[in-house]
């Protein structure tokens, strides 16, 4: 029976004399109990401080304060260090900040700053100290670590492997909901790997060497890796937006739009000093935040004195943070003041203080590690520009880091803006630049080439195009490149305008050298607006995408092996349009990192035509046309760079003849045993058809012939209406006599 | 291959039938008049007037004496092929989508629409090929489709059953005699509706079309669905040709559905499709706008396609078409061909 108020017993009942005092909630309140603010947010504790008597310690005192001071603000009297009996200090120090701020900002900045060979600056936090660190809190005896025990991860370069032995390559696919990830095969169906449904919110990535696919959601970015595609990293990042890897995979940087928020009960991976932030750079290796930063408010006042303000800047350029090429350094540009340069993996500021450039508007990093001609130590190397200010010209600069100094720099007048395109190896760095005339009328081109290797690195112009520039693309690892320009500049018009495409390569030269840049051909009257490169160089495919007008694909080979007009003699190309194609709605191109093949597809994200993709070999011909409903992303799987050297490269390639008839046998073979297959297929398919028509027309037969009914139902009636038709059953014959006129010619006879 | 147009609607093709000798060819459209043409040269015969709405759907008897037609001004009606006159007019409730005949001509199904209040029904009238014979007012019989309004219907081999493609998917196996609904099967996509179904030469079998992108070939005995085409468009219409082993798919976006009026866009494309191996093997362009009714000659020589835009466009095929045999069928061919010596 349950307890009523009628049934309740004594106990059951509030006793008045309870005694509260004797109830023991010491574990309650010390789980519970409320931590009174301490006051010691603001202090910081020194470690390993070389040991002073009281004569050297305001040397000492003084020489901290000035490492102190970069942090935050504090006074001599405020630091505390203690002396020991014997009059020698106790290697540690107390110091007070003026703000908990500073003092978070000193403990980031400053713990593990070297002081000379023998000490290293230790800098916590007084009430990290406390809460670790106080007596009875470290267990007095030594307790090894627990070393998990080694578990082997899944290889991640294991997709370099293609279990068929042809070397395909990946590609991984968006459509609908589904992320799936494939093997290309040529003219068949990509065969599946894996397909998982809602794998990513918004898009997926490779990073940059292929090792991850990256998956984008609400909560933060995940990466997936490895033959059974397990998740490798996660980055907690809140409604992240975009995702950038460096380009040797060890760090990663997300960017959103919504400031990181800090819940009161923390967050998994990022700490209170993140929030307020948008972007976070990560350790991909360890999983962790290194640092993060708060988005930069655009300067948007133009400089004084110049109404021909170079156009507003993009509100958040991205990526935000540049790469060097071997993931020794970011940058980050504020834009008309200067480029913080941060190394890693400490992400603290090189030389503690940002690279002042006055009006800079952008930067660019050398893709490669440029080894320059009479310079034997190690930089890293890229440009700048700025814009007119007053009756300062506008300036291109070549920078090189850690050195900072400025290695060229190249002054240009009537400047409305620029744009710096490196070639992939660092060879050259071309700057496009837009000149207005004095009147501000007219707009021209010029592109500045600055031949990075070379001696002093000299400047050629190649000048006269009248026109805009539209788009640049140099060839990957080659020294040409092609250009595409248009009369008008490309507006919110409902027809874009005409454009042409031009094709520039040096001439030729002796030896080694690469002899100075020259047009070698201009196709005039395209609507072509984006130029797609091999990865291997050679060939280009220039394309029109995203127009609902147009949507032809023209590949191009740079090196023809068939005759070479005279004109082109002196010149290191020989073009030649090897097919074209059209793509109805095609939103997007890339090349596969063998520069084997060409995907084309129109994107969900930008139209609903006609979603899908095509796949051409380099040479255009078409291999494989999909139409998928809901079609939204394609992404070749990048290799990372080959391990052979350049001799066993060169090797191969000489014996190329040889291992492509080992290929071409097996194709051969694959394809015939492909074929038997499919044959064998076809013909089950007919016999089971035929059989069961036969059984079909057998059981048909069988059931007329119970019902008595004739075999052919209609036979009978058609007689009936013959015989109305032509009484007494004759047969009528009608002949029909046609004549048909094969040729006609007129003569006139004299 | 070049077609014979035949302009003579003014508004959209509903649909397109052949007579069993594939001499004549029958059309309806939206705009009040059945036409009937020549199929060699598409001369035209004569037009048959009368109809006061949309005429949905026609067909004609076996010996190509009479043909029915029925209309969205709610009646079937009967003419004599030969020379134009109405025959008989039966009155319904709703219009009529959809007619045909039994393999021998006597009995003759109508699908009515659901509307104002009134359920789809299958309606089955007794028919004497006649044209001098008074036709019977009685219906013989009526399904009432209460789950979902059947859009397209008719007799299996024998008149034995009355299959139904029905507005939710679904295609349902009737008893031809009594109406009782044996099986109702969802073979396409949930509410896709079935916009057509046409027969093979001794109706054992059947084509249907859907809005769900796919044709599928089944069975008329147990509705075991055989084959599958996938397109890439709504399909309105599927045809089975004779002679070989094809089918025809027509179709297109829904004017309403597209946005931006160019041909390439609208997909509006014959199909064919090889019937066994459900592979896609050519298409025949022209139309300006969907396909809405395919048929094939019944002698397989050649298809005409009816489109929203107006047209009929009549196809006679090529030696190429008839040449044309994939590897394992020649085999089959030369084979039987040297069993039969």
């Amino acid at each position: 029976m349950a307890p009523s108020f009628e049934t309740l017993r004594d106990e059951n009942l509030d006793d008045d004399d309870f005694d509260e005092t004797e109830v023991d909630i010491s574990d309650l309140k010390e789980k519970y109990d409320t931590q009174m603010e301490q006051g010691f947010d603001t202090f910081v504790v020194i470690d390993g401080l070389p040991v002073v008597t009281e004569d050297q310690k305001p040397k000492l005192v003084k020489f901290l304060l000035k490492k102190l001071n970069t942090a935050g603000k504090t006074r001599e009297d405020l630091i505390f260090m203690p002396m020991g009996e014997d009059g020698k200090s106790l290697r540690f120090a107390f110091v007070e900040f003026s703000t908990p701020n500073e003092a978070a900002a000193a403990v980031r900045q400053l713990d593990y700053t070297p002081l000379d060979k023998k000490h290293t600056l230790r800098v916590n936090k007084f009430v990290d100290i406390e809460k670790y660190g106080a007596e009875g809190r470290v267990d007095e005896e030594y307790h090894p670590p627990q070393i998990e025990e080694f578990q082997e991860k899944e290889h991640l370069r294991s997709f370099m492997a293609d279990p068929s032995g042809r070397g395909r390559d990946q590609l991984v696919m968006f459509r609908g909901d589904t992320v799936g990830v494939f093997w290309a095969n040529d003219k068949e169906a990509p065969e599946n790997i894996v397909d998982r449904q809602h794998w990513t919110e918004t898009f997926v990535q490779w990073s940059p060497l292929g090792t991850y696919l990256t998956s984008v959601h609400a909560q933060g970015v995940q990466l997936w890796g490895g033959a059974s595609w397990t998740r490798q990293r996660r980055f907690a990042h809140p409604f992240v937006n975009l995702v950038a890897f460096s380009p040797n995979e060890n760090y990663l940087v997300t960017w959103s739009n919504r400031p990181i928020s800090i819940p009161d009960d923390g967050h998994p991976a990022l700490s209170l000093d993140d929030d307020g932030k948008n972007y976070v750079i990560w350790d991909i290796e360890t999983g962790k935040p290194l640092r993060s930063f708060a988005q930069l408010e655009v300067a948007a006042a133009a400089p004084a004195g110049d109404e021909n303000a170079p156009k507003k800047p993009v509100k958040n350029p991205w990526p935000a943070f540049k790469w060097s090429p071997d993931d020794k350094y970011v940058a980050r540009l504020n834009q008309g003041s200067s480029i913080s340069v941060y190394e890693l993996p400490k992400m603290n500021l090189l030389d503690k203080t940002a690279v002042k450039i006055d009006g800079v508007m952008d930067f660019e990093w050398a893709p490669a590690t440029v080894q320059r001609d009479g310079v034997k130590s190690y930089e890293q190397l890229f440009c700048f520009w700025t814009p007119e200010i007053g009756s300062n010209p506008a300036r291109v600069g070549l920078m090189s880091i850690p050195s900072k100094q400025i290695v060229r720099s190249l002054n240009l007048f009537s400047v409305s803006d620029a744009k710096l395109h490196w070639q992939s190896e660092g060879a050259y760095l071309c700057v496009k630049v837009d000149r207005h005339s004095k009147s501000k009328k007219s707009q021209a081109t010029t592109l500045e080439i600055f031949r990075v290797k070379e001696k002093g690195v000299p400047v050629e112009v190649v000048d006269a195009i009248k026109d805009t520039v539209i788009n640049f693309a140099w060839e990957p690892k080659g020294d040409r490149f092609v250009i595409i320009t248009t009369t008008e500049p490309v507006g919110a018009t409902a027809v874009p305008p005409k454009t042409s495409v031009s094709f520039f390569c040096p001439e030729k030269a002796k030896g080694n050298a690469v002899g100075n840049f020259k047009h070698l051909r201009t196709l005039e009257k395209k609507n072509s607006n984006a130029i797609y490169w091999s990865p291997k160089g050679r060939f280009v495919v220039i394309a029109t995408v995203a127009n609902t007008q147009s949507s032809e694909l023209e590949f191009y080979d740079l090196d023809f092996e068939g005759e070479k007009p005279e004109s082109d003699k002196d010149l290191t190309a020989n073009l030649q349009l090897m097919n074209t194609a059209d793509h109805y709605g095609v939103t997007d191109i890339e090349w596969d990192p063998s520069g084997r093949y060409v995907a084309t597809w129109a994107s969900a994200w930008k139209h609903a035509m006609e979603n899908g993709y095509h796949l051409y070999d380099f040479k255009g011909e078409q291999l494989r046309e999909e139409p998928i409903e809901k079609f939204k992303q394609l992404q070749w799987r990048p290799r990372p760079a080959t391990l052979l050297t350049k001799e066993e490269q060169k090797q191969i390639r000489k014996n190329l003849r040889e291992y492509s008839r080992l290929f071409e046998q097996e194709d051969a073979e694959r394809i015939s045993s492909a074929d038997v297959a499919v044959v064998e297929a076809r013909r089950h398919l007919l016999n089971e058809w035929y059989s069961w028509h036969e059984q079909m027309q057998e059981e048909l037969a069988d059931e007329r012939a119970a019902l008595g009914l004739p075999a052919d139902p209609i036979a009978e009636l058609l007689e009936a209406k013959t015989a109305e038709v032509a009484p007494g059953g004759e047969e009528q014959v009608i002949e029909e006599i046609m004549e048909e006129v094969l040729e006609e010619t007129e003569e006139i006879v004299n | 291959m070049r077609p014979i147009l035949l302009s003579g609607h003014e508004r959209a093709l509903t649909q397109i039938k052949y007579n069993r000798e594939g001499d004549l060819l029958f059309s309806t459209a939206k705009d009040q008049h059945i036409c009937a043409w020549f199929a060699h040269n598409g001369e035209r015969l004569g037009t048959y007037h009368g109809h006061q709405g949309a005429i949905w759907t026609v067909d004609v008897d076996p010996t190509t004496t009479i043909i029915a037609s029925g209309s969205a001004d709610n009646t079937i009606r009967l003419w004599e092929v030969k020379t134009g006159k109405l025959l008989k007019t039966w009155d319904f409730p709703t219009a009529v989508k959809r007619v045909e005949f039994n393999e021998d001509g006597t009995k003759l199904l109508g699908v009515t629409e659901k509307r104002m209040g009134h359920l789809g029904t299958i309606v089955v009238l007794d028919i004497k090929v006649d044209v001098n014979a008074e036709q019977s007012d009685e219906k013989v019989m009526t399904i009432v489709c209460d789950e979902s309004k059947a859009t397209v219907a008719g007799w299996s081999y024998l008149s034995k059953y009355i299959i139904a493609g029905h507005e939710d998917g679904s295609v349902s196996q009737y008893d031809g005699k009594t109406g009782d609904l044996y099986y109702n099967i969802p073979v396409h996509e949930l509410n896709q509706q079935i916009t057509d179904l046409q027969w093979n030469s001794d109706r054992t079998y059947f084509i249907t079309a859907s809005k769900d992108k796919t044709s599928k070939l089944i069975s008329a005995k147990d509705l075991e669905v055989m084959k599958t085409y996938s397109a890439d468009t709504p399909l309105n219409s599927a045809t089975i040709t004779r002679k070989k082993d094809f089918v025809i798919l027509g179709g297109g976006q829904a004017a309403m559905d597209v946005t931006t009026t160019s041909a390439r866009q609208g997909k509006f494309e014959a199909r064919f499709y090889h019937k066994i191996f459900e592979e896609e093997i050519g298409r025949v362009r022209g139309h300006f706008g969907p396909l809405n009714t395919v048929a094939a000659d019944p002698t397989g020589k050649g298809y005409a396609s009816g489109g929203e835009d107006g047209y009929v466009r009549v196809h006679h095929f090529d030696k190429g078409y008839f040449d044309f045999e994939y590897e394992v069928e020649r085999e089959r061919h030369n084979k039987l061909a040297a069993e039969g010596r």
